[in-house]
């Protein structure tokens, strides 16, 4: 028998236990604990950002300002060249971010806005309404998109807005099948059933109960959607319809310049200038990849040994 | 001894062994005098064409829609793949002179009753000799009102084709035209059997062995062709490849023997591989960006003149062609044609001019300038070094860039357009080409340029030079009409394109004609291996 | 009823449903287009009475619905018409059937689909598994690295790409694909090797992606820490236990993207000079070849149709609750 003093409290048990973490902390504690993947993604996204925003300060040279040699070679005074007309390279690849960057942002964002509310709006009605969309994506989905988004960018004329309109409804057609499956699964369960019971709003369920457990596959599906519309515009523009000029956005720019890889044998550099863009939107790819594997990891409640 | 080594060198010549220049040095040394080593090397690439062979051709062209109906061919592919089939009653040859084809000669007294001797003997491909009825059936296939060829436009002059016995046929026209022998020449005027116009039977040098539209075209040499030395390849196969790098790859792995349509963003590089021959040649195709006379602000005679001189045509030439054509002078006749006006100053850029007119047309604003490379390969990149040069002379231009899809339905030659990117292929004579797109008759007129004095003045002067045959005084009369277009007409034309194709080495071949791409679009006919 | 019968009876009559939806929207949008058949053949070229004489000849002069209407009927008979292009008031009509045009190309599309997939369906399996195996190793991060950066390669790029490595610096496979009716299975599969290849690229990136995300998703489920601490090994967890609750998610990814390989492809038939059927229909679109397009558009609506349909059976196959309902 042990004569420990009795300084047992549940009292200051259950203070301590309810000591929560400020959200600042809890962001301090997330990142400290990001893999260097995570941290990686961060970064360049970061500077993205940091490109898109100060675009007209970071370019050596305007956006559509043209120099009497064009392809010129990679020199100091134009880093990665001359494009066909003139333009500097570099300069078109730091306004490529913000225009690809943005017009990205924005088709993607639409898209899991409508996709996203009317998929949720049918799992929780699951009678006509949701009849009436899933029928409607079905047909949306079973036309081919790429043409379909020609047919209709022709119809309507190819304007920065009715580009990122029509790619957004074309995409969100996915977004809707997507979070109307996995709604589906949280809707039926019993503390949205409580919810309701207690008397909640639609919009209030929606958001507070059923949003964040169905949060990890939409933000995983985020990941790729985003790259997708980089490569939907790129092949629009490879079909002859895409951005106005002289806006400069990567796809096109991998586009117009593609044909000099074939010549990398003879004139490397000129070669790698299509790898540019490319390599652009790459990186970004994978960068907002790796920062979405990191918050799947985290929200998937695996608890991996490490 | 002697003779045998230059049989020898002009072998080695002929298969590229050597150079030209090399040939005739070393047949110099051997004694024979300058000319003749000149004339030698001449003759022995030219004089020797041989038989034989798979010709593999890519082309730029080509849609699942083509047909072998010549009256709606409306793409190089459609167009070369008749030639090959096909004849036609003239026929421009490779230094831009009219020779008869079907036609052994035509006359005329007054240019206005042309009458046609056929060649005797000639037998289409299903084994029928060609008549006069077959020529009349083949002209009527375009004519008439449920006609849907492009070429109807071309014979609306035309009152009656008529047979006169076997051989012979008559054309009656509304009014005299001194150049209706060149207008027969046309593509789509094919001369194929009464009764069966779309089946792909000719009298061409070659017959059809299976079409398959938008991929390819298999074709085998007619053993009785009769026209005399030419056709000299066993087997032609034909492939649409549209895209420019797969074209250029193709030919550099030697998948293919000859492209069409070189990019001109990479020629410098590839230039570069050993195994291909680069050709250029200059005829009259050029690039305008017509403005219509029937939209506000071009109406006004100032504005047009302010955006004449604003643009940097050189540079268009550098950027655009990268040097592989030539300044316009914002008129349509080029230097291949036979009265292009040499006398008239070049325009140049010149923002003081530019902004003195601008000033004085009273306009304000943005001027939108359609585009979209279905008008000519560059023609965004164009419209933006445009606006880019008129802006130094204070003038904003707004370029957009249609799609590619229906442009010359939607965007060109259409009021709700008033200024946009178009492409004429030319044509070998003024009359034809001014006829085409410039008078108030046609309905190609792109820049609506109807109502003007100096358009009525020019319409007149067309006319008259029409039924003139002197020549000296027709060249006074095609001067002041090309005057009067550079300066009232609604159209800028500041380039001049050539025809920029690609060879293997392997391919030989005589001077090439500047009619349209790929040597007249004949290349199939005229080219051998050597 | 047998649940699986009663989902493709279901899904069949839905099926029918869209299609006529399908062909709708895509009859409206041709009409909605600008420019008409006669204008897009003749192009620069076009007259007024030209246009109108295709008008004439081609029927469309009668208002669109009586066209669509006849279309329809027609249709519903077996019949999906000829082909606008040849046509010839004038002479002989040549059009072809657009059957006859269809059916070679939707040949040769679904021979390269199927291959490609042959190579890239095992492929992503077998990656997607591994990653999901060895999560957050070098190994795992190097494969979504790559496989994320050949995906954000725009299809023509990876096609240039491949050429000038596999057919211009090392000319092991042609850069032209242009097959025909006659070339052999061997000849066909050597020249669609490269197609096929850009198209594995471009796939296997999102179903790799979406396989190890269905199986780490299930990886924190109860039974799976049950299934561990009984001392099963990682591997047999994930293959055992994991994967057949999987396979729903995983069929559909599969079947999103075997569709995209009939349906969207057309880039790299455009590169590679492949006869296949996206080219045929953005010809069709461009022309104005009403008839050609509805036929391709109702080709592309039952391929997605149907591989929906077995994603789903898959799905209902490998999930005991749904195969036996009590």
């Amino acid at each position: 028998m042990s004569n420990k003093p009795n300084t047992y409290s549940a009292v200051a048990e259950v203070a301590y236990k309810r000591v929560r973490r400020s959200r600042l902390q809890r962001v301090k504690l997330g990142l400290s604990k990001a893999p260097p993947t995570a941290w990686f993604g961060m970064i360049v996204i970061f500077l993205y950002i940091f490109c898109a925003l100060f675009a007209p300060l970071l370019a050596p040279y305007g956006e559509a300002e043209i120099f009497p040699e064009p392809f010129a070679p990679w020199s100091s005074e134009f880093i990665f060249g001359t494009d066909q007309i003139g333009r500097d390279i570099l300069s078109r690849m730091i306004y490529g971010a913000r225009n690809t960057v943005s017009i990205a942002v924005a088709t993607t964002a639409l898209a899991f806005l409508i996709g996203g509310s009317l998929g949720l709006a049918a799992a929780i009605n699951m009678s006509w309404l949701d009849q009436f969309l899933s029928r409607l994506v079905d047909v949306l989905m079973a036309i081919p998109s790429l043409i379909f988004a020609l047919v209709l960018l022709s119809i309507f004329g190819s304007t920065v807005t009715n580009l990122i309109l029509i790619i957004a409804v074309l995409d969100s057609t996915r977004v809707f099948r997507l979070t109307r499956a996995v709604s589906l699964n949280v809707v039926v369960m019993d503390y949205v059933e409580a919810a309701r019971l207690r008397g909640e709003g639609l919009g209030w369920i929606m958001r507070r109960e059923i949003l964040p457990n169905i949060l990890p596959p939409l933000i995983a599906e985020f990941g790729l959607r985003f790259c997708f519309v980089f490569l939907t515009i790129a092949a629009l523009s490879f079909l002859g319809v895409g951005i106005q000029p002289p806006t400069a956005d990567w796809g096109s720019m991998v586009r117009e310049n593609a044909s000099l890889i074939m010549f990398a044998q003879y004139d490397l550099k000129a070669g790698l200038t299509p790898l540019l863009p490319a390599a652009a939107i790459a990186l970004l790819t994978v960068a907002v990849n790796f920062v979405v594997d990191w918050f799947l990891h985290k929200t998937s409640g695996l608890r991996d040994e490490q | 001894m002697r003779d045998k080594f230059i049989e020898i060198q002009k072998a080695k010549l002929l298969h590229g062994q050597i150079g030209r220049r090399q040939f005739v040095m070393s047949v110099l040394a051997a004694g024979v005098a300058l000319p003749a080593a000149l004339g030698f090397a001449d003759k022995a690439n030219a004089a020797m064409p041989k038989s034989g062979g798979l010709f593999r051709m890519g082309i730029a062209h080509g849609s699942t829609t083509d047909t072998l109906d010549s009256g709606t061919s409306e793409n190089h592919f459609t167009l070369i793949n008749g030639y090959t089939f096909g004849n036609h009653l003239t026929e421009v040859g490779s230094d831009g002179q009219l020779t008869g084809e079907l036609a052994e000669s035509y006359e005329s007294a007054d240019a206005q009753k042309w009458v046609f001797n056929l060649r005797q003997g000639v037998e289409f491909h299903n084994g029928k000799t060609m008549t006069s009825e077959d020529v009349v059936a083949s002209f009527n296939h375009h004519m008439g009102e449920d006609s849907t060829s492009a070429a109807k436009g071309l014979l609306t002059a035309v009152t009656s084709v008529e047979a006169d016995g076997k051989n012979r046929v008559i054309f009656n026209l509304a009014s005299p035209n001194a150049d209706f022998p060149f207008i027969v020449s046309d593509y789509h005027i094919s001369i194929r059997p009464a009764g069966d116009m779309t089946s792909g039977v000719g009298t061409g040098g070659y017959v059809l062995q299976s079409f398959e539209p938008g991929v390819k075209s298999v074709l085998k040499r007619n053993p009785n062709y009769w026209k005399e030395g030419k056709a000299h390849f066993d087997e032609v196969e034909l492939l649409s490849i549209i895209d420019p790098t797969a074209r250029q790859t193709a030919l550099m792995n030697g998948d293919i023997d000859s492209m069409d349509r070189v990019d001109l963003k990479t020629i410098n590089l590839f230039k570069r591989n050993p195994n291909i021959n680069i050709m250029e040649a200059t005829g009259t195709a050029h690039y305008t960006f017509p403005m219509r006379l029937s939209v506000a602000p071009f109406d006004n005679y100032d504005l047009r003149m302010a955006l004449k001189h604003s643009i940097k045509r050189q540079e268009l030439v550098d950027k655009v062609l990268l040097g592989y054509g030539a300044v316009g002078n914002d008129h349509p006749i080029s230097t291949a044609n036979a009265f292009h006006n040499s006398d008239m100053p070049q325009r140049e850029f010149d923002a003081d001019k530019a902004a003195f007119h601008y000033k004085k047309s009273g306009h304000s604003g943005a001027i939108p300038l359609s585009a979209s490379d279905a008008a000519f390969s560059g023609a965004v990149d164009a419209a933006q070094l445009i606006a880019n040069s008129a802006s130094e002379a204070g003038i904003e231009i707004e370029v957009i860039r249609e799609p590619r899809d229906g442009y010359w339905s939607n965007v060109w030659n259409n009021d709700a357009k008033g200024w946009c990117a178009c492409y004429w292929g030319g044509r070998p004579t003024e009359d034809w080409m001014f006829s085409a797109a410039y008078t108030n008759d046609t309905k190609w007129n792109d820049t609506a340029w109807v109502g003007t004095d100096s358009s009525k003045k020019f319409n007149a002067l067309v006319i008259e030079a029409r039924a003139e045959l002197d020549t000296t005084k027709r060249r006074e009369l095609y001067y002041e009409c090309q005057n009067l277009v550079s300066d009232d007409g609604g159209s800028i034309i500041p380039l001049f394109n050539s025809y920029v194709s690609a060879n293997s080495k392997a391919i030989a071949h005589n001077e090439i004609a500047a009619n349209w791409d790929s040597d007249g679009a004949k290349c199939v006919e005229r080219w051998w291996f050597a | 009823m047998h649940p699986v019968i009663k989902t493709v009876l279901g899904r069949l009559a839905m099926g029918v449903l869209t299609l006529f939806a399908v062909s709708l929207i895509i009859f409206s949008s041709m009409e909605l287009l600008p420019g008409d058949f006669g204008q897009a053949i003749l192009g620069q070229a076009a007259l007024p009475e030209t246009v109108a004489a295709f008008r004439r000849e081609l029927g469309l002069d009668q208002p669109a619905i009586v066209r669509y209407w006849q279309w329809v009927t027609a249709v519903l008979q077996g019949d999906l018409g000829t082909s606008f292009s040849g046509r010839n008031a004038s002479g002989v009509d040549r059009s072809r059937e657009v059957v006859d045009l269809v059916l070679p190309r939707l040949r040769n599309t679904l021979f390269l689909a199927s291959i490609a997939a042959l190579i890239a369906v095992p492929l992503s399996l077998l990656l997607g598994v591994t990653t999901a195996l060895y999560r957050n190793t070098f190994y795992d991060r190097s494969v979504n690295m790559a496989t994320l950066t050949t995906i954000s390669f725009p299809e023509f790029f990876v096609a240039y790409l491949l050429i000038l490595f596999f057919a211009s610096l090392y000319p092991i496979f042609p850069s032209l694909a242009n097959v025909d009716s006659d070339t052999l299975f061997g000849e066909r599969l050597y020249r669609a090797a490269l197609p096929a290849l850009t198209l594995t690229l471009v796939i296997v990136a999102h179903m790799m992606r979406m396989t190890r995300a269905a199986i780490i998703n299930l990886l924190a489920s109860p039974y799976i820490q049950m299934a561990r601490l009984s001392g099963a090994s990682s591997a047999e967890v994930i293959l055992k236990h994991a994967l057949p609750n999987a396979w729903a998610p995983i069929a559909t990814v599969i079947a999103f993207n075997l569709a995209y390989l009939v349906v969207g492809v057309v880039v790299v038939e455009v590169v590679f000079v492949y006869p296949g059927i996206g080219q045929l229909m953005v010809d069709a679109v461009a022309m104005r070849d009403i008839p050609v397009v509805q036929g391709c558009a109702l080709i592309f609506a039952v391929t997605y149709i149907l591989l929906n349909l077995l994603a789903d059976i898959i799905g209902i196959i490998t999930n005991p609750r749904l195969l036996h309902p009590r």
